[in-house]
């Protein structure tokens, strides 16, 4: 099974918010919305979205990364002009968020919010901070390892899709129960970004590859 | 090898809400109507920190992200007040439905359902557990109408799986 089940214990907010009943499964009538997706232009996304780092006057603090990867469909094929969200913790593990309480600073220089489209190949390109872990009050002691949020739309809204994409070697992946809660560990392991030294660029930033496998539509030739 | 969901988390506010998000088509607009409602939990308390987008299955002509001046656009995002609140302005869609996808902390993947706006015969709403149908159907006047999300429990509203 791909995706965590909506009741996983370990992860306490899922206990009251866990649908109950199985979803409905929906026989596909091709003319159902949902099986289209809103369209984004590039008039609707700026260039600079994508770069984290230069939405204020100095630079944020912290590890400059550059994560890029493609889009992909159920049949491997580019998802192209999709829009991207990506949002993340600062480097010192704190939301610009005005509900993020952790004794972390806050970094005036740092958002941490951006966006891309996808290009004819599927693939996008983030420039960012490496965000750092952070506590939360789930049990005891407990940290999230160091993660980016991110949200795609795909080409049908039954393809609509949030996630998190984590960093390779991190020890906290192994105790946290949000990342956990996904039951195969080969699908688990599809959300860590590899180290890509060929997108590390020299004296500027370290490069990571993250791609993307969206889910098959019931419309969707195979 | 497709890529598992994770939760939303209860810090997006900073990234993922943007100017008149909800905001389908502006005040002006001769036929707009609104979509309210309030998301709940398996105690029948608001979550005060869910995402809802809906779309309408037509991109229209006021955008997605950026509304500039055209008049309708198909897609909309509102995250929930601290009451669990939230509310949509929007022309009526084509259908007799709009699609609505809900994200929220403790959702490690996203809920999606349907709003029927009127209780009509459908093929999908007639295939429903008569209990349950009344889930997917908005109350209230027409042209304000109200539709509660309930992710657990009593009433739990009908989720689709494709």
């Amino acid at each position: 099974m791909t995706h965590p089940p909506y009741l996983s214990p370990g992860y306490g907010s899922t206990v009251l918010r866990a649908p109950s009943q199985p979803p409905v499964a929906f026989k596909a009538d091709p003319d159902a919305i949902e099986l289209t997706s809103p369209v984004f232009g590039h008039q609707e996304v700026g260039a600079l979205d994508a770069d984290l780092t230069r939405q204020h006057d100095g630079e944020p603090i912290g590890e400059r990364i550059i994560v890029t990867g493609r889009v992909l469909d159920a049949g491997g094929r580019p998802v192209r002009d999709s829009l991207i969200e990506l949002w993340q913790a600062n480097s010192a593990g704190r939301y610009a968020h005005a509900g993020d309480q952790h004794p972390a600073p806050l970094d005036p220089n740092f958002t941490g919010g951006g966006r891309c489209l996808t290009d004819a190949d599927g693939r996008y390109r983030f420039v960012t901070i490496k965000p750092g872990a952070y506590p939360w009050r789930n049990h005891p002691n407990a940290w999230r390892p160091a993660h980016l949020h991110f949200s795609v739309f795909g080409q049908a809204f039954t393809q609509r899709l949030i996630t998190q994409m984590y960093f390779p070697g991190d020890p906290l992946m192994a105790l946290d129960p949000i990342y956990q809660s996904i039951p195969d560990e080969s699908a688990r392991q599809r959300l860590i970004s590899s180290y890509a030294h060929d997108v590390t660029e020299p004296e500027w930033a370290l490069g990571y590859t993250f791609d993307i496998v969206l889910g098959r539509t019931p419309v969707e030739p195979s | 090898m497709t890529t598992p969901s994770q939760t939303i988390g209860p810090f997006y506010s900073h990234a993922l809400p943007y100017p008149h998000d909800w905001e389908l088509v502006p005040g002006t607009h001769p036929e707009a109507i609104t979509l309210s409602g309030t998301v709940r939990d398996g105690a029948g308390e608001p979550v005060p920190d869910a995402l809802l987008e809906i779309w309408l299955g037509d991109t229209g002509d006021r955008g997605a992200l950026l509304r500039g001046d055209g008049q309708v656009s198909g897609f909309g995002r509102c995250a929930t007040r601290p009451d669990g609140g939230y509310r949509f302005r929007l022309a009526r869609p084509a259908g007799p439905y709009l699609s609505m996808q809900v994200f929220a902390r403790g959702l490690l993947r996203s809920v999606l359902t349907r709003v029927y706006l009127e209780d009509r015969p459908d093929p999908f709403l007639d295939g429903l557990d008569p209990d349950r149908r009344a889930t997917l159907i908005a109350t209230g006047p027409a042209g304000d109408h109200r539709f509660d999300v309930r992710l657990q429990g009593e009433g739990e509203t009908v989720f689709l799986d494709f």
